[in-house]
This record gives C-alpha cells, structure tokens and sequence, in this order.
C-alpha cells in the first residue's frame, strides 16, 4: 500500500502519548487540581416536564463550607442565534437553557441549580437544601407521539422551520427539510421492484469511558483559566465567552487527556457553571459527573424512525429512491437531520431522489454528536431496504450495491459531484475478502451494508518549531482522541525528512496556538495534518533562506532533500549539505530562531466509504446473538498510522454493534431513564465480539498532500443494518426495529411460530 | 459518606456485638462488591463497617467427606473456583458462584455477601437451592440453621435479626450418579445481571431419576425452590416428556415482572428453555458420577 512510497508514512510507529497513558501517568480531566480548590455539584431535575416555578437557595448558601450557589439567574440570557459545534448547530438561546433551566425543566436530570463547597460532600449536601417548586406538565418521550398535534408542547415559540405556509401554532417539529434529485415519480414508473418499509432506533450513549470533567480558576482580574476533558478546547473557549459575557482573549483553555469523546465532548455542560462558580466565589472550582449524570444529562445520539422506498429494475438498477426520517432531538431543536438525510442515499448512483426529514424535540437528554451523526440511523433504513431488495432480486447483496455504487461524477442528492471515491473498491475488497469468499458456518447467516460519511475540513492552525539542536516541536490545537498526534507527527517527518523520533507533537491550549475547530467530522488528520505539513513547509522555506544565506546564494538555488539543505544543481556551486541540526545551530547568526506557521481552512476533505459483513447465528430459542467473524473494510485515503486507522475501524464497528444488538434508553412512566448505568445500558463488553478484521483500502484524496480522507466516523454506519441484515437473514423474519435484544428478537421468532398447544 | 467507622474483629460474637451496637447503621463487608457500590451510589450510608474476613470460620472450606462441604460464607469465588474437589462434587454450585462478575470481581465477592445482598437475579441463589445448602446463622442468641429458600424475604431483605451474620453454608451429601448445573441468561456474554437462572440438582440410579431439585431465579421476588419441577424428575428416565413437564412447572412457578431486563413473557418463557438445558447438562455430569 503505501508503503515504499514513503519513509514514515504507512508505518506503525509508537504514539508519543503511549507511554503516558499505559503507565497512568497521563492527565485526564478528573486529575488536575488546584491549590484551594472547590468542589462543585449540579442539582437536576427530577421530572421530565415540569415549570420551574421558583427555587429557594437560602439554606443552601447558609451551610458552612458552601462557597457560592448559582442558578440561570446568573447567566446573561441568549439571543436567538444559531453557532456550529462540530457537526451539529446549537442555539445560543436553547444552550444557556441546557446548561441551567430557565422557566422549564425538559428532561429529568436537566440542572437547576449548581454549588460550591469545600468538599464534595457538602456540596451534596448543600444540593439536597436547594428548594425547587415545581409545576409537573404531562411529558413526551417518543417521537412519533411528540409529532402528534395534541403532544405535550415543550416550547411555546416552537414553530416548525422549512414548511410553507409557515406554521402559526407552536409544535414540537422544529423543522422539516427537503431534498431532492431527478423526476421521482418518473422514477415509480420505470421502476419494476418497489419495496418499502418503516424502521425505528433508539437513543444511543456515546459511552465514552471518562465522564465530563471540568477546573475553573477566575482570577479577580477577569482572567479565566479552565481545563477540560473536551474534543474543542477552542469552542469551550466561545462558548464560555458568550454564556458568560467575558472577551474571548480572558479566557484560556487548556485541553486534558480524553477518555473518549466520539462527538459527545463537543459541546459544555459544566465549564460555564465551574467558571461562574469559581468567579463568584473567588476560589478554583472542580466538577466532575456521575456515571448516572453523564446518562441523564449528556449526549446521546438521536433515535428516530426512518421510512424507505426503493424501486429497482429487475437487474437490480435502482431507478427512484425515497426517505422519510424523523429525529429525536432531544430538549432543545437541533438532531442531526441535515447529515441523516444527506447521507441516506450518498452511496449510491440513483437518478430520481425525494428525502424528507424532520427535527423534533421531546422529554429527552438534548441530543449531541457522534461519530457520522445521523448517518447510522438513515443507513439502518436503506441498507435494510437494499438487503430486501437483493433478497426480492435473487442478487448477492455486494453485486446489487457495485450494480448502483456512487463513483466520481456521480451528482449527489444534497447537492456536490463526488471527485474521485474509492467506494467500487471498498465493496470489491469485501467481494474478493477471504471472510466473503468462504460460506458461513451451519447454522450461521451472513450480513452485509454500506455507509457513507463525508469527512470535514474546515479552521486549523499549526506551527512548527526547530529546537537548538535541530529536533522538532510540531504544535497543533486539537485534542488527541484517535492517535492523530503520530498521524501528525508522521507527516511532520515525512515532509522534514528527518527521523519520527525527532519530531515531538503537542497540543497547545487556546491562548498558545491559533484558532483550531473541534477534534470531529474526521477532520484532524486531513485538515490540521495539512496545516501540519504547510507549517513545516513554511519552515523548509526558512531553512532555505538560512542555508543561502550561509552559502552566499539565492534562496532559489537552495533544495530540501533528506532532511538536509543542498545546492539546487551543480552550477549554484560545491558545497556541502547542512543538515537541520547543523542550520538550527548556526540559527543565532542566520536570522534567529527558525519556525513555521500555518493557518488555513481546509477544503476538499474526501468522502470516506465502509463496507461491513457478518456472520452471526441466532438462538432460537433465547434470541441471544452470536457474532462469529467481522470483517470491515473501508476506504480511508491513505493510512498515515495504519494501527490506529485500523483501531478506528474496529472501534466503530464495536459500537455499531452495540447500537444493533443491546443499546437503548428506557425510559418509565414517569418519563425517568431506567437505566443510566454500564449494566442496564448495555454496550457490548469484549466477550461479545470476534476480532474485528479491518481491510484499509487506500484511494488516496486528491486535496490532500499525503491522500489523506479521514477514518473516524464510517465505520459506525454499516454495522446496524449489516448485523440486522444477518439476524433477518438467520430468522426468516424481516426486523426492523432496534436494538435487536434477546427478548424483541425471541418475541418475533415466537410470533411467527405456531403455537404449540400444551402451552 | 462522612465518618464510617471501620472494625474487623476476629471472632463471630464481637461481630455480632459491633452490629447490634450500631443500631442499624452497621453493615457486614465480606468482598464488598455489592456493598461498596452501594455507597458509592448513596444508597446504603452506614455508620459502622464490620469486615468479617478476619473470623477463620468464615474464609474456611472445610470437606465433610461423601461429597459434602461446608464453606465459609466470606470465601471469594476465584478461591472456589480453584478447589478442585469441590468443583468436582458441585459443579453446578461453582459455576454459579463463579459467574458472577469478572476475573476482578472474583478476586473478592464471596457466596455469603451474594446471598446477604438479597437480589432475586443472584446467581449464586438458584444453584445452592438446588443444591438444598443448609446455612448456619451466628447471632446474639447462638447459632440456628435454616435452608438457603428460607433466607430471603424480599428483593434486597433477607430474614436475618439484627446482629445475625451468615457464617457458612454447608452442601449435602449426595449418593452416587448424582450432579448439578446452573445457567443464566444474560444479553451479553459477561458483566450482567440474571435475566433468568436456572439451578438443577438430580441423582439417577439404574437409569431413573432418583431425587432433584430446581433452583429458579430472577423471576419473583425471592429465588425460588420449584418443587414441582423436581416431583416431575423424579422416577422418570429425563424424557423429554418429563423434562418438558419439568419445564412448564418452572413456567407456573414464575411471577416475574416486566422491566428493563426482561418482559413477563420472555422470562417465562427462558425459564422453561433454561430449565431443559441445565438438566441436560446435570444428567450428562451425574453419567460420568
Ligand atoms: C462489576 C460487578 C459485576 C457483578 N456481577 C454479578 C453477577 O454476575 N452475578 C451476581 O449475582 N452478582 C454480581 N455482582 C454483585 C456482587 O458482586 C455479588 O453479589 C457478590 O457475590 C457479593 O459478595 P461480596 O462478598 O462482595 O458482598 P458484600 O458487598 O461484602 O456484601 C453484600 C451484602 O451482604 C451483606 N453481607 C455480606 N456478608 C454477609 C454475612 N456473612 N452475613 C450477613 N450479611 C452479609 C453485606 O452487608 C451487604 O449488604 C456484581 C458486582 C459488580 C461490582
């Protein structure tokens, strides 16, 4: 593969935070500390509906040792205004709310109140003080029942965007979208086959092992220093600068180690609330959740329901496809639609198109990233969809998907042209695999889907430093949640020509390094390795001025080559090449310190492709699955680090697992999570699962120096459907809602079994 | 969690005295896997910490000879997992206490504390019913022995008087061609909790079923002695019509609920399928016994 192309690149070096982390001797959120620190606590609702109508704080703030007590009162309301976060879009007016409700509580664990104390356990005691007066509302949880017209509303103001007329009575649909491609019911005409079907899933957690954690320490200057476990240290930064009326340049950020993140550590919850704690109070102030609370009140990703259509050609050319997805939004407008539905056909070559989506909000957790927002749940519908279809047409469902596959050129339903895609390639990897090309085990039954995402860009800067003695600092803005400092690090050496062991990556905190969006969208190692590699770049530019200026020469005459200065040809004159250690001890006499910048806003990421297959038998009679063999393959550009492209791959596809088979939210009656823990939410444990074979494909991305497409979120698309595929298969019985537990799965089977009579 | 006061003394009546003066705000550690947790997550708060692993009696196995045991009620799983004999004579009784939680989890939770701890879904419940273990009682009035379906009152009460601590648990002897097994269902393969367990306990002679005993959890309020699974066993060959009989009398006996880890009608219907496999698996034991 990439190898032999390149002397770093494509190899598995060590990570440079790998020692740190095997040892316990990295620092995640929960680990710093400051002298005189506080202990901060939130105090949640207990309903999922309720007004709020006055909370006493009096004998809360009475208690010795509580040092400051807050509730939305002191946080400047929000205008109406819409911010990126990440993938997804957040209100300003609805994210004040979240973090500290305002006239209503709209979950159960939605906070109302926040503490300080010097110790942990007075600031439980100090919450159990606070006195909230309730006025409990009829509540909705589901989003089919949240659509209906005589649904508890959640927001008076709610009227639902992108619908014409617009609407004159408040609802909670917040907004409809449209998109579409060719004449689709042209499409129903020439179409021979037509399935169609309406599936559901269920809100997921990202299940990041490290719950949120957050140290504030306001000085009485108006500084603000915050260190968190985030995926943006640049976004807490804004986002605490507008919740809290402080200017942007008050406040640094420094990121911690992250224990996970997979988009749920894109947004704030608890750094407004410590920094306004601690600027009240005047002491550092240290929060960190519960297990419960991260469920309660973090995250999750979206449920929702997805109706598909297709309409193929009896050769299998899919001629009209149509989609209608409703998403949970959660408290606050704002799910994931945009990318659900611009992802639902994206892997595919359909002349005639209709997507309809709509964002609904109800009695939930509002809803936050992760990994491919969206994308999961549309592709759930349509690659269960595609099985069917392959199933009606007597086609191996590999051949249906290459008989359709997206290829450069191909117009997407949302708008761009795909460049060059290695999909075609993706699904020919799983064709010609050695798990394809062997049968199932008896008695097991395979499964196969597709998944699209589109890989992000956008703001990145990076600078490169040249120490004394010629070793290398590469500094760069975006926490570290998959490897990407080797990825980084690997590109740096590439380009510099000089060993990875002299090239030491850093992740700077929000005042020591430009503007860096959020580690999400895939989009570190393509964007802010290519602000990477034009920092370096900037700084061979320097070398070279340097070694002209040693050599008595145009800089022009003056090439990079191996790590070292050299004359570009023979007739720039005879001399010897200066290495990097020789230029940066000879620095103080050629101009000063040697560095690079670089600043850009990437464009042209690279759409990634997945292809997922599995064998998996069912029990029959306890509905338990058993995964026998996994294989993914995926077209990740190039592989910078392929164990950690690898590791990427098999870590969605875990996910995806647990997404099809066991993970959901329950909720009870009273609209209260029945299961804000590891054992009752459960996400799959490494018993469950075979290794997972990842097959890196590599179709390099044009806009990249090195290829680069991004790896992070495509895997977790494909492995909903690709189990649920099997399990049909495996039972002869078509399911269509998740998760696919034992006890749904043996209801099914049961259902379609003739009674036995002596029961 | 302010201010827990920690004592481990060595003999089972300062045991019993220390809960008996803490007044209802002492609490037994044995392994403390559930106990810890509980305080972690505020629901159990107490006062005083009585750690009973320092009393011999209760860290001992002791062999009664003819395939009966009585074992110390604070030893861990992993040290019963690792006495060979014992795995041997009950195998179906060590693979229930050996299910529970992980290699870590292991290394501490003790049969006594699962028991104490007084889940229905515990799975350590069913197999020892089954097994017919006779627990013996330490407390301010002297010992007393009740069998192990006598200990439970409720979800998390069992009918022990205050200053009362469980010291051993002793497993019968049992006659030639007999064995047991347990299984549980979990929607994953480990860190679970019970959905359903089923524990059987039978012994056959000249190719007929000559005693047995079905142990059920997870699916009342209490873990379950069903006594007309085992009448259906016994004097029969185990053919599939007796085991199926067997089967829908685990069925009857369930009053299970409907919540997050199971449906009335799932739980029902895996007490009757888990009840078929456990047996099967106990008859081929008690073959090679
Ligand atoms: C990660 C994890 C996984 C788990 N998985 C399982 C599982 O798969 N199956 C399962 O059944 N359980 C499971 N558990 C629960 C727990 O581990 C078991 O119930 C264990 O057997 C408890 O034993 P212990 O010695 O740790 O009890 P402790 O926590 O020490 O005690 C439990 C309770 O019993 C009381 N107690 C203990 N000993 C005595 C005594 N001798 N006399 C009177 N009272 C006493 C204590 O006061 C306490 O209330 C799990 C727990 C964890 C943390």
């Amino acid at each position: 593969m990439s190898n032999g192309k390149y002397k770093w690149i494509g190899t598995r070096v060590d990570r440079p935070d790998g020692a740190d982390k095997v040892t316990g001797r990295a620092r995640f959120g929960a680990d710093f500390n400051l002298p005189g620190q506080l202990m901060g606590r939130v105090l949640r609702s207990p309903h999922a509906h309720a007004i709020i109508k006055s909370i006493d704080t009096s004998a809360a703030e009475k208690l010795p040792g509580v040092k400051a007590v807050m509730t939305a009162k002191d946080l400047p309301d929000q205008p109406n205004l819409i911010v990126p976060t990440g993938e997804m879009q957040v209100n300003m007016r609805d994210i004040t709310r979240n973090i500290l409700a305002r006239e209503k509580a709209l979950f159960e664990g939605h906070p109302v109140a926040a503490v300080a104390a010097v110790t942990d356990a007075i600031a439980k005691q100090a919450i159990d003080l606070i006195k909230v007066d309730y006025e409990v509302l009829p509540h909705v949880i589901d989003v089919t029942e949240a659509m209906k017209p005589d649904a508890p509303v959640l927001h008076d103001h709610l009227m639902t965007e992108g619908v014409k007329p617009p609407p004159t009575k408040a609802s909670n649909i917040a907004k409809r979208m449209d998109n579409a491609k060719g004449d689709i019911e042209a499409g129903w005409k020439q179409a021979e086959v037509t399935i169609e079907r309406e599936y559901t899933t269920q809100a997921v957690h990202q299940g990041y092992i490290e719950p949120h954690a957050a140290l504030a320490s306001a000085a009485e200057d108006g500084q603000l220093q915050i260190w968190s476990t985030t995926q943006g240290h640049f976004q807490v930064r804004g986002f605490c600068s507008r919740l809290l009326g402080v200017e942007v340049s008050q406040i640094r950020v420094t990121p911690t180690e992250i224990g996970g993140g997979f988009g749920g550590k894109t947004v704030v919850y608890l750094e407004p609330i410590a920094a306004r704690l601690s600027q009240k109070s005047g002491k550092p102030v240290k929060m960190v959740m519960t297990r419960e609370e991260v469920f309660r009140a973090s995250g999750p990703a979206p449920g929702g329901t997805v109706k598909v259509k297709l309409g193929a050609k009896k050769d299998g050319t899919i001629v009209a496809a149509e989609c209608e997805i409703a998403l949970q939004a959660g408290a606050f407008p704002g799910s994931p639609l945009g990318p659900a539905c611009w992802t639902s056909f994206a892997c595919y070559d359909i002349p005639n198109i209709k997507v309809v989506g709509f964002d609904v909000v109800s009695n939930r957790a509002k809803v936050a990233a992760y990994r491919a927002p969206g994308a999961p749940i549309s592709a759930w519908g349509v690659e269960s969809t595609l099985d069917i279809l392959a199933q009606e047409l007597g086609m191996d469902p590999i051949e249906l998907r290459l008989k359709n596959a997206a290829k450069k050129g191909t117009k997407t339903s949302y708008g761009p042209t795909f460049d060059t895609i290695g999909f075609v390639e993706t699904l020919e990897a799983i064709k010609n695999s050695a798990h394809y090309k062997t049968k199932p085990k008896p008695g097991y039954a395979r499964g196969v889907a597709a998944g699209f995402w589109f890989n992000v860009g956008a703001d990145s800067s990076a600078a490169a430093h040249v120490a004394e003695d010629g070793t290398v600092t590469v500094i760069s803005g975006n926490p570290d949640i998959g490897g990407s400092r080797a990825s980084l690090a690997l590109m740096a050496a590439e380009e510099l020509g000089v060993d990875y062991s002299k090239v030491r990556p850093i992740i700077a905190d929000t005042s020591s390094i430009g503007f860096n969006f959020v580690t999400g969208g895939s989009r570190v190692t393509f964007a802010t390795g290519l602000a990477v590699v034009n920092s370096v770049r900037d700084m061979i530019r320097e070398l070279k001025v340097r070694a002209a200026k040693t050599w008595g020469v145009d800089p022009e005459a003056v090439i990079w080559e191996d790590g070292m200065a050299k004359p570009a040809g023979s007739n720039v004159g005879e001399f010897e090449p200066l290495s990097l250690a020789q230029l940066a001890a000879s620095a103080g006499k050629t101009g000063g310190p040697i560095n690079g910048h670089a600043q850009l806003n990437a464009q042209g990421a690279g759409p990634g492709f997945g292809v997922h297959v599995v064998d998996l038998k069912v029990d029959h009679d306890t509905g338990c699955v058993h995964i026998d063999r996994y294989t993914a393959a995926q077209d990740v550009g190039t592989a910078i680090h392929p164990s950690y492209v690898e590791g990427q791959i098999q870590g969605g596809a875990v996910q995806g697992i647990g997404w099809a088979l066991n993970e959901e939210y329950i909720y009870n009656a009273k609209g209260r999570l029945d299961n804000a823990g590891f054992l009752d939410y459960r996400m799959p444990v490494a018993s469950d699962l075979p290794m997972i074979d990842a097959l890196v494909v590599e179709v390099p991305n044009p806009h990249h120096p090195y290829g680069v497409r991004g790896v992070g979120e495509v895997p977790i698309v494909p492995p909903l459907a690709a189990v649920g595929n099997a399990v049909s298969r495996s039972m002869n019985i078509r399911m269509t809602d998740l998760p696919l537990s034992p006890p749904r799965l043996s209801a099914a089977i049961d259902a379609a079994t003739p009674k036995i009579a002596a029961e | 969690m302010n201010d827990v006061r920690y004592s481990a003394p060595s003999t089972l009546d300062e045991a019993s005295k220390a809960m008996l003066a803490a007044n209802g705000t002492g609490w037994i550690l044995a392994g403390g896997t559930d106990l810890l947790v509980q305080m972690r997550s505020g629901m159990r708060k107490p006062g005083v910490i009585v750690d009973i692993k320092k009393i011999d009696e209760m860290m001992t196995v002791q062999d009664l000879g003819g395939g009966s045991y009585r074992i110390g009620a604070a030893v861990s799983g992993a040290v019963l997992g690792e006495h060979k004999a014992l795995k041997k004579a009950w195998p179906g009784v060590i693979e229930a206490i050996n299910l529970i939680g992980s290699k870590q989890v292991q290394g501490r939770a003790s049969a006594g504390g699962n028991l104490c701890n007084a889940s229905p879904a515990a799975d350590s419940g069913p197999a020892l019913v089954a097994a017919g273990a006779i627990l013996a009682i330490h407390g301010p009035n002297g010992r007393r022995e009740i069998p192990v379906e006598k200990l439970h009152s409720g979800p998390g009460r069992t009918t022990l008087a205050p200053g009362e601590i469980l010291v051993s648990f002793t497993l019968p002897a049992r006659p030639k061609g007999s064995s047991d097994a347990y299984l549980r269902l979990i929607p994953r393969t480990e860190m679970d909790i019970a959905v359903v367990g089923v524990g059987v306990n039978l012994t056959i002679s000249g190719g007929k079923c000559t005693a047995a005993r079905v142990g059920l959890g997870a699916v009342a309020p209490t873990v379950l002695l069903v006594e007309d699974a085992g009448k259906a066993l016994v004097g029969s060959s185990l053919d599939d019509a007796a085991i199926e009989k067997a089967a829908a009398a685990c069925r009857a006996a369930c009053k299970p609920i409907n919540d997050k880890r199971g449906t009335i009608e799932y739980r029902t219907k895996i007490a009757g399928v888990l009840l078929k496999r456990s047996t099967a698996i106990a008859i081929e034991r008690a073959k090679g016994n």
